[in-house]
């Protein structure tokens, strides 16, 4: 009976103590630390593992030029394993344990929410990357992707404008980012005069796979002899089967035409689009944008994967910008303590590569060009319409709660500021 | 099993009838009888007061907030499957839903955390304004920033308690309560048993997950409710504090837990039950109301698992529909295997274990194992690892990590000759839940 | 920066344009509009077009369509326009005047790529050079350009181009558009209702498309009654439409002030507070809604703040009005001919979505059946049930790309992926039962544990190889496109093929089990494996060739569904809950019952998304609550085993 007692003391506290034991004893600061935030199992790790390699790429490349502040940058990748709560406690874990300077990291909404209050609690810096919502602006975090009004109000514009299309649905994956932009979107499309009843919305699961459904009743739409076109913000692998249905039921573009949000070069690596060809994609970045910059980048991305079929994408572009900025504003501060990083920030500029300059804004946002593509046979974009960069906007101006918000983080201060009481509604954001 | 069933009536009193020691047997204390909860009381006690001291609340700081957050959640897990060890291992029910009664109380608990912590900020904001704010200005601000996240901007029914504590207090019990009876009345009157009540109470969760991922369910969809870790009122109050505020409750919840459920388990109760397990139909046929017992076993331990989450989830900080999974019910029971079913501190062992070793293994601090030919990098080939532990545990020691115990201790299997078995006896024979 | 580009450009071209031959030709427009045509706008390119089509030039028609083939490049030295052919060098360049002007390397020139309304807008320009042209392809995509712009000035062309056309198949395309711009253009009413009731029955989607705008309404709100309007009927406040939504409509044409809102009014109260105080009420007071409105009449008496609309002037305003539903198409003829129409095409649709829905119904049914026949076979058979069961449709999948690597053309691709899958999938079955089943064959609920672990494992080691990226799986053109019976019913050719693969697999396994030796055994096993055993049947083989049968199956499905949606270590997961649910609900032990279980969850998926169109989610959770209520009418399933098989 002893024997065993003692046992399971013995195996009660070795089980609790062997993490304790285990952790690394670090050495004295010689390297500056990167967390790398992406999902590397799970839904999301389709999209998110490259840009864990593309901030790897950065890092050595920045590496090879002596590093930062006479220091080299040590990359701490960790997996958050497409779990919303895992993101908050790897994030924590970052900036207490590992006591990382900035990280990059998270692709959904839901990520980046769940990340947020422990950003803003242990004042980290987290540069996200990807397209979002809106209706945010954090101290601590930088959106380095497209605001509503950088891609998906102009993909809205050019649908009224230049396809003429008078009906629209939208078809998007039940979670934030579809649902706030297509409230948003159907703000705005009200106040250009389309009624109510002309906008379909309609909200699917992650990975849904059936989607003949779906696909018949935006055909079916079309019955009253209005000009139908698909608002797409579905998310992740469930495009490809909406893709794939959309080519088994002949569905063209010049007849209703397709426009995904989060549809890139890397989606469509995973489908045979000849018959999606004329379809669109709204971004800030194409591989296909013909400058020397995109080409360098390009050629550099395939010698680091030592892979000539793997595309870049838009996100990764905003994880190029958004290093570059952080990199110089280090150096410009002299420190990599967050305030004075966040003060030398604001207002960097870096070249895109799209061509044209991005700026970082006083609300935490780019300004970028809004680039409009076809798809085409080869997987990759024909771009058919690019603007000068448009600066990003957290509050949009088509709902009206959200209207008389601004966010300012150089002279305001605040994130969510009511102009017309003049007051600072919260400093935290919602979450 | 002979001499303790003596007449019917005596056992009909079900869990309040407690410990009768058998008229054979000298009469002995309840810690005396069951050792293993006094060194579980003595165990976590100690692990409690190393924790504090560790703690960069109370202590030198040596131990980080997270990972005084990841041992507090893993004492919940435990919690929860001190719940399954019962339901299954006492009872023979191989439920696949439990975790849903564990996310169904850390969704109520969030509806009241997410509610209070965002009206002050609403009455904050308002006070700045000229006007002194209405109740309606108040409540709809309220519904606008926790909804606006996810596209709405009314407050749906279902939140119509959140205000107060006590009311969503009440729902941490009742919700997981009155679920697991319905549901287990459904099942259980129809005789559903084996294999097809464990996909039944799959189909539970998977219902429950797809309905809480709608937005128009009304608990804000996949996005779940989250900052759950800010407690309302206590802006200022830092994490270090909070999380062993939260280790502290977790540590109570499961030393009172295990007292109740190995008294119980050590009673006539237990002996029903662990006969429901071993025989149904006979213990239907010596008259005993079988369905009412699993009834009250299922209701209960989801209560637990109710309460386990509701101290779970302000610690993890977010909650949303993925925790309902199938997946995740699956581990609870894989954790009580690998433990050791049919004995509590197995099944404690066994949660405790597999999730520490788990985040250990995802966290990308273990040495890569080079073969020369191929690196086994531990964050991808852990779950490989975990999944053929377990077949291995499964095929070769189905008493899992409490059978070592027995192995040292030289005892083959339980003496189950009219003694009432404690929590450290009984567990499982060969034949289980069979047709 | 970009606009001085453009002048410095527009400067070079005009000199360059005045340097050629005064020739009106579209050289000499398209050289004027260069910067427009250059980056085209639907809303501004319009005339530009119209100018190039009508300037008689013989190229006008070369140019468009060059144009809108993105075969027009411009020269980035001097920003002249050229027809572009691909060459060796880069593109063979053909100017304006139709004359070859040597060639240019790729990065000399910027494609033109005219977004698809300019295209629309281009396409529709070449209709009447094109509807009688001698090239069938050209006259089809000039009707399809006529259909999806429909036009009034295109009815005369069209008419003209009837006669002369040779191809039967686009002489009857013209004729049906010919019908469908008559009904809604033509000047004569009279002609316009018999081209409508000439359709009779049809449901075609152009024909709804054309008829719809002829029926569309607005609500007006009017103080006498409207003569001069076609009104379709008066809708009286309290059942029609709501006091609300009939003074909005009062306040929307301009005949009624507007309500104040709730922020507008605090804002006003806000702008008149004097010491602490507005209009006399404490500020402190003015947390209530009813002293607010109290505050503000007050205010409103005193002139300081603009009259709003009360409750009783609402009222009093909304009763002062008739409120009517009125056609926007002035002719009452046309407009109960296209109701009559409508409603006759409205009856067929709905039969036809009925179809349409079953057909869908029933292609979810054929994959839950695949994905579940393989399950019903270990489960009915052996009693044992396999969690790992969706990783070896997964398997099956990843062989099929795997094949596909390999193997070059899809077609023998598919033919070498579906038997090798099911060789892949039978071997693992067969290694998982003799190394794991075997062993827990008492003790099901171990089982079900075990072959979970075997899950867990087998999803990750699919991801270490694989990659989390999904893969493709290809099929091969003739599964591409979809059996299209008219424009409501249709389905795609990948789906017929999996309801045949399902129907094969029914087939065979009935085959097997009521024809052959092996299926003798079988059901000996599965009735009494001592007696079995006693009769020299060897249970232990027939055990294990039932369950790399089920596995084997189960990979065949996985390829199968691979071919329609994509393949990720994920994809068996997303049908393994279902499968189980087909088994459950179809009754173990009966290949029937599968077929049973699947139809039923299938058909009633479907017909819950159709009640809840917006919300696929909600059909599911609202299927998986009908399976544990229908669990409770038949505990065992449709079709339930009797006697000694059933077990208990």
């Amino acid at each position: 009976m002893k024997l065993t007692r003692r046992m399971l003391l013995a195996g009660g506290v070795a089980s609790i103590a062997a993490p304790l034991l285990t952790r690394p004893v670090f050495a004295a600061e010689d390297t500056i630390k990167i967390g790398i935030l992406h999902s590397l199992s799970g839904t999301m790790a389709i999209s998110e593992t490259t840009l864990k390699d593309t901030m790897l790429m950065l890092i050595e490349a920045q590496n090879a030029k002596g590093g930062v502040l006479g220091k080299k940058l040590e990359a701490v990748v960790v997996d958050p394993a497409s779990n919303w709560p895992l993101f908050a406690e790897k994030a924590r874990e970052l900036l207490t344990v590992e006591k990382v300077a900035v990280m990059f990291g998270c692709w959904t909404s839901v990520s980046r929410k769940s990340v947020l209050p422990v950003l803003e609690e242990l004042n980290g810096l987290l540069f996200y990357p990807v397209q979002y919502e809106g209706e945010e602006s954090s101290k601590n975090v930088i959106y380095t992707g497209a605001a509503p009004n950088q891609q998906a109000i102009p993909a809205t514009d050019y649908y009224l404008n230049e396809l003429g299309i008078q009906k629209f649905a939208l078809l998007g994956t039940d979670y934030v980012y579809p649902r706030t932009t297509n409230k948003i979107l159907e703000a705005y499309l009200i106040s250009k005069g389309i009624p109510k009843e002309d906008i379909f919305v309609n909200y699917t699961p992650f990975g849904q796979s059936d989607w003949a459904k779906i696909v018949s009743d935006v055909v079916a739409l079309g019955a009253d002899g209005k000009k139908v076109g698909v608002l797409s913000t579905i998310n992740g692998d469930a495009n490809i089967g909406f893709y794939k249905e959309l080519a088994a039921a002949g569905i063209k573009a010049d007849k209703l035409p397709v426009c995904a949000f989060s549809v890139g070069e890397e989606e469509l690596s995973g489908l045979d689009t000849t018959n999606l060809v004329g379809h669109l994609a709204a971004w800030n970045y194409f591989e296909s944008a013909d400058t020397p910059a995109n080409k360098d980048w390009i050629k550099e991305w395939h010698a680091f994967t030592k892979n000539d079929k793997r595309t870049t994408n838009d996100p990764m572009e905003a994880h190029y910008i958004g290093f570059n900025m952080w990199v110089n504003a280090v150096t410009q501060a002299g420190t990599v303590d967050v305030d004075p990083v966040l003060d030398a920030l604001i207002g960097q500029k870096f070249p895109n590569l799209t061509g044209g300059t991005a700026e970082l804004l006083p609300n935490h946002h780019l300004t970028k060009p809004v680039l409009i593509g076809e798809i085409k046979a080869d997987g990759q974009f024909d771009i058919i319409s690019q603007t000068d960069p448009v600066p990003g906007d957290a509050w949009t101006d088509y709902l009206p709660e959200s209207a008389v918000l601004e966010s300012d983080w150089k002279t305001l201060k605040c994130g969510m500021y009511n102009k017309e009481t003049k007051t600072c509604v919260q400093l935290k954001s919602n979450y | 099993m002979t001499d303790t069933i003596s007449s019917r009536s005596k056992y009909s009193g079900g869990p309040g009838a407690g410990p009768r020691p058998a008229a054979a047997l000298p009469a002995r204390g309840f810690f005396a009888r069951n050792p293993s909860v006094l060194w579980f009381v003595l165990i976590l006690t100690l692990l409690v007061l190393a924790v504090t001291l560790l703690s960069p609340a109370f202590g030198s700081g040596a131990m980080s907030t997270s990972f005084v957050k990841t041992l507090g959640k893993t004492l919940c897990l435990c919690l929860a499957a001190l719940a399954m060890d019962i339901v299954w291992g006492y009872t023979g029910i191989l439920s696949l839903g439990h975790m849903a009664f564990f996310a169904l109380g850390g969704y109520m608990i969030g509806q009241w955390l997410m509610y209070a912590r965002t009206q002050e900020i609403v009455v904050q904001a308002l006070s700045a304004e000229a006007l002194p704010p209405t109740a309606g200005e108040v409540a709809q601000g309220v519904a606008s920033q926790i909804f606006g996240v996810v596209g709405g901007s009314d407050m749906p029914l279902i939140w119509s308690f959140a205000h107060s504590l006590p009311l969503q207090l009440a729902m941490v019990v009742l919700v997981p309560g009155v679920l697991a009876l319905v549901f287990g009345w459904l099942a259980f009157r129809s005789r559903v048993t084996g294999v097809y009540l464990s996909i039944l109470t799959q189909a539970m969760t998977l219902a429950l997950a797809l309905y809480l991922f709608q937005n128009d369910s009304g608990l804000r969809g996949n996005n779940g409710l989250s900052g759950l870790q800010n407690l309302p009122g206590m802006a200022a109050t830092s994490q270090d504090l909070i999380s062993i505020w939260f280790f502290w409750a977790a540590a109570a919840a499961l030393v009172m837990a295990y007292v109740l459920l190995s008294w119980v388990v050590s009673g006539k109760f237990g002996s029903v039950i662990r006969a429901i397990r071993d025989d149904e139909a006979r213990v239907r046929f010596l008259g005993y109301p079988v369905e009412g017992y699993k009834l009250f076993v299922f209701a209960v331990t989801a209560v637990i698992c109710g309460v386990a989450g509701a101290l779970y989830y302000p610690q993890a900080g977010i909650i949303n529909p993925a925790e309902l999974a199938p997946i995740a019910s699956i581990y609870l029971a894989v954790w009580v295997a690998i433990g050791g079913r049919g004995r509590l501190y197995g099944s404690v062992i066994g949660a405790a274990l597999v999730s520490l070793l788990s985040s250990w293994f995802t966290s990308g601090r273990v040495p890569s194992l080079p073969l020369g030919f191929y690196t086994i990098d531990w964050v991808d080939w852990w779950k490989v690892l975990l999944g053929l532990t377990f077949v291995l545990v499964t095929l070769f020691a189905p008493k899992g990590i409490g059978g070592l115990f027995d192995r040292f201790q030289g005892r083959r299997s339980p003496d189950r000759k009219g003694a009432p078995l404690g929590p450290d006896q009984g567990s499982l024979q060969e034949k289980e839940a069979v047709e | 920066m970009r606009k001085f580009l453009l002048a410095l450009a527009w400067i070079g071209v005009t000199f360059v344009a005045a340097g050629m031959a005064q020739a009106q030709g579209v050289a000499r427009i398209a050289a004027d509009h260069a910067a427009e045509i250059e980056r085209p706008s639907r809303l501004t390119i319009g005339p530009v077009i119209d100018q190039l089509a009508g300037s008689g030039d013989p190229m006008a028609a070369r140019l468009l369509e060059a144009w809108v083939n993105k075969a027009l490049g411009m020269r980035k030295s001097d920003h002249a326009l050229f027809l572009l052919a691909p060459d060796p060098a880069g593109y063979a360049l053909t100017d304006l005047t139709g004359a070859a002007a040597g060639t240019a390397g790729t990065e000399d020139i910027v494609e033109l790529k005219p977004n698809a309304g300019v295209r629309g807008l281009i396409a529709s320009a070449l209709v009447q050079f094109t509807l009688s042209d001698p090239d069938p392809a050209k006259r089809a995509t000039a009707l399809t350009s006529i259909a999806q712009d429909p036009r009034a000035e295109s009815l005369a062309p069209l008419r003209a181009a009837i006669a002369s056309e040779p191809d039967p198949a686009l002489k009857a395309q013209k004729r049906r558009l010919e019908r469908l711009l008559t009904l809604r253009f033509d000047p004569d009413p009279k002609v316009r209702v018999a081209a409508m009731q000439g359709f009779g029955a049809d449901s075609g989607l152009d024909l709804r498309a054309a008829l719809t705008p002829l029926v569309a309404t607005t609500r007006i709100a009017v103080t006498a009654s409207p003569q001069d309007r076609n009104i379709l009927r008066e809708l009286k406040v309290g059942r029609d439409l709501t006091p609300e939504a009939a003074y909005d409509l009062l306040v929307a044409d301009g005949s009624a002030p507007a309500r104040i809102s709730h922020e507008d009014q605090k804002k006003a109260l806000a702008a008149h507070i004097e010491g602490g105080m507005v209009a006399g009420i404490p500020l402190a007071d003015l947390a209530r809604n009813a002293a607010r409105d109290r505050a503000y009449t007050a205010l409103e008496a005193a002139g300081q703040v603009p009259a709003a609309a009360t409750d009783d002037e609402v009222a009093a305003a909304v009763a002062a009005h008739r409120f009517y539903e009125v056609y926007a198409e002035p002719d009452p003829a046309i407009t109960t001919a296209a109701e009559a129409a409508l409603k006759r095409i409205g009856l067929k649709v709905g039969t036809l979505q009925v179809a349409d829905l079953a057909l869908d119904g029933l292609s979810l049914a054929a994959i839950y059946f695949l994905a579940a026949i393989g399950l019903a076979i270990t489960f009915g058979v052996m009693g044992v049930i396999n969690m790992a069961h969706g990783e070896f449709i997964t398997m099956g999948a990843y062989t099929g790309y795997v094949v596909q690597q390999i193997v070059p053309g899809y077609t023998a691709a598919l033919i070498v992926a579906f038997p090798l899958a099911f060789a892949v999938t039978f071997g693992a079955g067969v290694a998982m039962e003799r190394l794991v089943i075997r062993h827990l064959m008492k003790r099901p609920l171990e089982t079900l544990l075990a072959t979970f672990g075997i899950s867990i494992a087998l999803q990750q080691i699919f991801k270490n190889i694989f990659g989390t990226q999904a893969m493709p799986l290809t099929s091969p053109d003739w599964l591409g496109g979809a059996l299209t019976f008219n424009d409501v019913v249709s389905i795609s050719y990948i789906r017929i093929a999996i309801i045949v693969l399902a129907a094969l697999f029914l087939g065979f396994f009935l085959y097997m089990m009521k024809r052959t030796r092996l299926g003798l055994e079988v059901r000996a096993v599965t009735q009494n494996p001592a007696m079995a055993a006693s009769m020299g049947i060897n249970p232990d083989r027939i055990n294990m060739l039932t369950f790399g049968l089920g596995s084997g199956i189960a990979g065949i499905a996985g390829v199968a569904i691979g071919l329609f949606a994509k393949v990720t270590s994920e994809l068996g997961t997303d049908y393994i809950v279902q499968s189980f649910m087909t088994v459950v609900v179809g009754g173990v032990g009966n290949i029937w019952g599968a077929l049973a279980g699947a139809t039923m969850i299938g058909g009633l998926q479907k017909a819950i998304e159709w009640l809840n169109p917006s919300n696929t989610l909600a059909a599911q959770t609202y299927m998986i609550l009908f399976i544990i209520l229908f669990i409770q009418v038949r505990p065992r399933g449709i079709i339930a085993l009797k006697g000694r098989a059933a077990g208990d």
